[in-house]
């Protein structure tokens, strides 16, 4: 199975590059973004084909490692 | 004293704080692989500045699972002083020794630069050599330095006296413009609840003599070698 996971700053906190990318994209003439938020996409190939199972390892998975819980929240799609 | 300064793949600061441990107790400190799995029995752990796996994911957080750091973890349950310089800092919050995250700085920009700080805690192993309120020198080099915590941590790391070092002017006043990287509450150094383990982004390694252009780092190997050095 896949097992896509997208990584994204918790609302509230501070995102100062999701803020350069916003300003860079007005100074570039882009008008109208009203906001931009930066994370990061985790792809993984997993071994396991049950999807219920898959799926709670990759939980486990963003709890331990992929996440940093205290700052950043995690979604989990799978393929 | 007898010391560890464990060395990742990606470690820059290991031998300045060899050199600087070696300075203050006329011993080698043992250098420890981050593959290892075991300790020598040691008084003081230190996790140097760098950039560990080359702080990939987010900084620190493929080091807090190496297998050293299980290690480091049980020593710091037993009560043996952890100290943790800039990435160490790092390693330390993402190996959950301490509260909070280290982000991006406020301004995306690396920062090397000497900054002031002010000594708020003297009471801890780390700061015997200081005075309470003493403001020192010391060289920040960092892209990731920003605390940051929930409020409820916050204020239990101010209620309890635990922010050790706070970025401040020359006359230690902490406003906002002496913040070089955004910091909360101009955050440049905690220590845990028990007070044996202290993260921090200033480097005190890199001013530990005076021929590199000063000694304000001096007093905190000094004073940690003066607490521990009995054993």
């Amino acid at each position: 199975m896949r097992a896509k996971v997208t990584v994204m700053l918790k609302t509230g906190v501070l995102d100062p590059q999701g803020k350069a990318i916003a300003a860079a994209l007005g100074a570039l003439g882009f008008e109208g973004v009203q906001g931009a938020r930066q994370g990061k996409i985790i792809e993984l190939d997993l071994a396991e084909t049950d999807a219920a199972t898959a799926r709670e390892q990759v939980e486990e998975m963003c709890r331990q490692l992929l996440a940093n819980t205290v700052i950043e929240s995690y979604a989990i799609e799978m393929e | 004293m007898r010391a560890a300064v464990i060395v990742f793949p990606g470690s820059n600061c290991d031998r300045d704080m060899r050199v600087a441990l070696r300075n203050a107790t006329g011993r080698d400190p043992r250098m420890v692989w981050h593959r290892e799995t075991e300790l020598p029995d040691v008084d003081l752990i230190a996790l140097p500045g760098g950039f560990s796996y080359g702080d990939y994911l987010r900084c620190g957080a493929m080091a807090s699972h190496s297998p050293i750091l299980r290690e480091v973890k049980r020593a710091a349950e037993r009560g043996v002083n952890v100290l943790g310089v800039c990435n160490g800092f790092q390693v330390l919050t993402e190996a959950g020794l301490l509260p909070g995250v280290l982000m991006r700085n406020r301004d995306l920009r690396f920062v090397c630069r000497d900054v002031w700080l002010l000594v708020e805690n003297a009471e801890t192993p780390f700061t015997e050599g200081y005075e309470a309120g003493e403001v020192i020198r010391i060289p920040i080099a960092h892209h990731d330095g920003n605390y940051h915590a929930d409020e409820l941590t916050l204020r239990r790391l101010e209620d309890r006296g635990r922010i050790v070092f706070r970025y401040c002017s020359e006359m230690g006043t902490a406003d906002r413009a002496d913040n070089p990287n955004g910091s909360c509450l101009n955050i440049a150094g905690i220590v845990n609840e028990r007070g044996n383990v202290l993260g921090l982004m200033p480097h005190p390694e890199r001013l530990a003599d005076p021929l590199l252009g000063g000694a304000d780092g001096t007093p905190m190997f000094a004073g940690l070698a003066r607490v521990l050095g009995a054993s």
